[in-house]
């Protein structure tokens, strides 16, 4: 019997507040399915499942807050019968039903029309049109299947309170709490984590010449920002210098198998969040750019993957469109590393002997020293550095 | 197609992008980029917007025409005719 818990979903999360299944029993499912939405402080996530099996039972019930950790349903491996699943129950029987009635704490706040005990239905496409409107979800009247709240509902409740003040409530409350979320995961990057930070200079003449002749030649959506070289030039240096890349956890480092970078992404309602773009070290720029566009639309719509929230092994941030010359990081637990870029820029640059006016950016590392040092991170970026040089190797 | 109906499909698109802007708030003659807090990705996004509802095409080089909310509109007229 395999045992589905739920996951962490950053270093931020320590609960969720489970909203749907995406599955019922007798289901199969496969490495990588959406099995679950759960809320976070951040997003309603969708969660897969990294087992293969067959659904047995579903244990957590929708509205319920709980513990990463905590068993939210079972399933059967391959070949195993429900008998055998029975059997194996009864030698932990405690092990299931305690987990989750001690865990999990029933959400209390529910809005006014609500009955004790009943729990709301809300469709996902309501709920991200909620999101998107400012309204609370779990308050609006439904009037789909079980009192369902739909798509409907949600616009005609927002067209109601349309003259109700600008910031509605649920909205500043979410923002507090992905305030507290951001504070709780830096502090304790700040605390565990021995930064060190270094700094170069990428002149950006090769890139940028070769990304216009790029862009010259294809079509408005298939356009390629400079981001993405960005992204690769990291994941292929991470390919080099491996403990840049990876995991600290239980006072040692488990190096990446894959390069996952979080791309860190401001929320315009206040915020961020750093959700992954997976195996970038083997993406195409075209895909790379593909799945940034898809992935910062996502991210803004409160749509994300669990897997994109849970395993980047190292994160890039650019906040160089806001105009800063350059940013040093703060690493996010239990990553080891992160890069940053400052705006591209047009500076004086000394090249085979001559002054040059060209484009450049600055590139930063934080570095975690429990795993690295200073040179390292210095080659580091000086691979950075090479990579850009030669854009059309990317 | 008139200024007028471009400038509604301008805002419309714009508005797609960042959902907290004010009209009022606009002011046309200053860079657009500035005051709705557009980065590059929300830029690319924007003129892909404008792509797909006024069959467009926008080259890279035409970038730096486009500032303000006044001359994206001239810019657009002009392809639009």
């Amino acid at each position: 019997m395999i045992e589905f818990k739920l996951p962490s979903l950053g270093a931020d999360m320590d609960k969720g507040k489970f909203l749907e299944w995406r599955i019922k029993p007798g289901d199969q499912v496969k490495r990588g399915d959406v099995v679950a939405v759960v809320d976070t402080s951040k997003a309603a996530v969708d969660v897969e499942i990294w087992n293969e099996g067959t659904v047995y039972e579903l244990i957590a019930e929708p509205g319920v807050t709980m513990r990463v950790g905590t068993v939210m349903a079972t399933l059967l491996a391959p070949g195993e019968t429900p008998e055998a699943a029975e059997a194996e129950k009864r030698t932990r029987p405690a092990a299931v039903a305690v987990s989750v009635q001690a865990e999990a704490v029933p959400v209390t706040a529910v809005a006014a029309p609500v009955v004790p005990g009943e729990r709301r239905r809300v469709s996902p496409v309501a709920r991200r049109r909620a999101a998107e409107l400012g309204v609370d979800a779990e308050s609006v009247a439904g009037t789909g299947p079980h009192g369902a709240v739909t798509l409907e509902d949600v616009e005609r409740a927002a067209a109601a309170t349309k003259a109700a003040p600008a910031v509605p409530a649920a909205q500043l409350d979410k923002q507090a709490e992905m305030r507290r979320a951001i504070a709780a995961a830096m502090s304790r990057s700040k605390r565990e984590i021995p930064h060190y930070y270094l700094s170069e200079r990428v002149p950006l003449q090769n890139a940028t010449l070769w990304l216009q002749a790029e862009n010259a030649r294809r079509g408005l959506t298939e356009r390629v920002l400079m981001a993405a070289l960005f992204l690769k030039s990291v994941a292929l240096a991470c390919e080099t210098y491996p403990d840049m890349n990876g995991l600290y956890r239980d006072g040692k480092f488990e190096p990446g198998a894959s390069v996952h970078v979080g791309v860190a992404i401001s929320l315009r309602q206040g915020g961020l969040i750093a959700p992954a773009i997976h195996d970038v070290q083997k993406k195409s720029l075209t895909q790379l750019m593909q799945d940034l566009t898809d992935l910062v639309k996502r991210a803004r719509a409160g749509s994300l993957r669990s897997s994109e929230m849970s395993d980047p092994t190292i994160t890039v941030t650019n906040l160089g469109d806001q105009g800063v010359e350059s940013v040093f990081g703060v690493i996010y637990p239990p990553q080891v590393a992160l890069v940053g870029f400052g705006r591209v820029a047009e500076l004086a640059c000394v090249v085979e002997g001559g002054l040059r006016i060209i484009p450049a950016v600055t590139a930063s590392l934080a570095a975690d020293h429990r795993v690295s040092d200073g040179h390292r991170g210095a080659l580091f970026l000086a691979e950075i550095r090479r990579l850009l040089q030669q854009p059309e190797t990317l | 197609m008139t200024n007028e109906e471009i400038r509604t499909i301008v805002l419309a698109t714009l508005k797609g992008i960042a959902p907290e802007i004010e009209e009022s708030d606009l002011r046309p003659d200053r860079p657009l980029r500035d005051q709705v807090d557009l980065d590059s990705m929300d830029w690319l996004n924007f003129l892909v917007g404008l792509h797909q509802r006024l069959q467009v095409e926008i080259p890279e080089a035409d970038y730096r025409k486009l500032t303000t909310l006044d001359t994206v509109i001239a810019y657009l007229a002009q392809k639009c005719v």
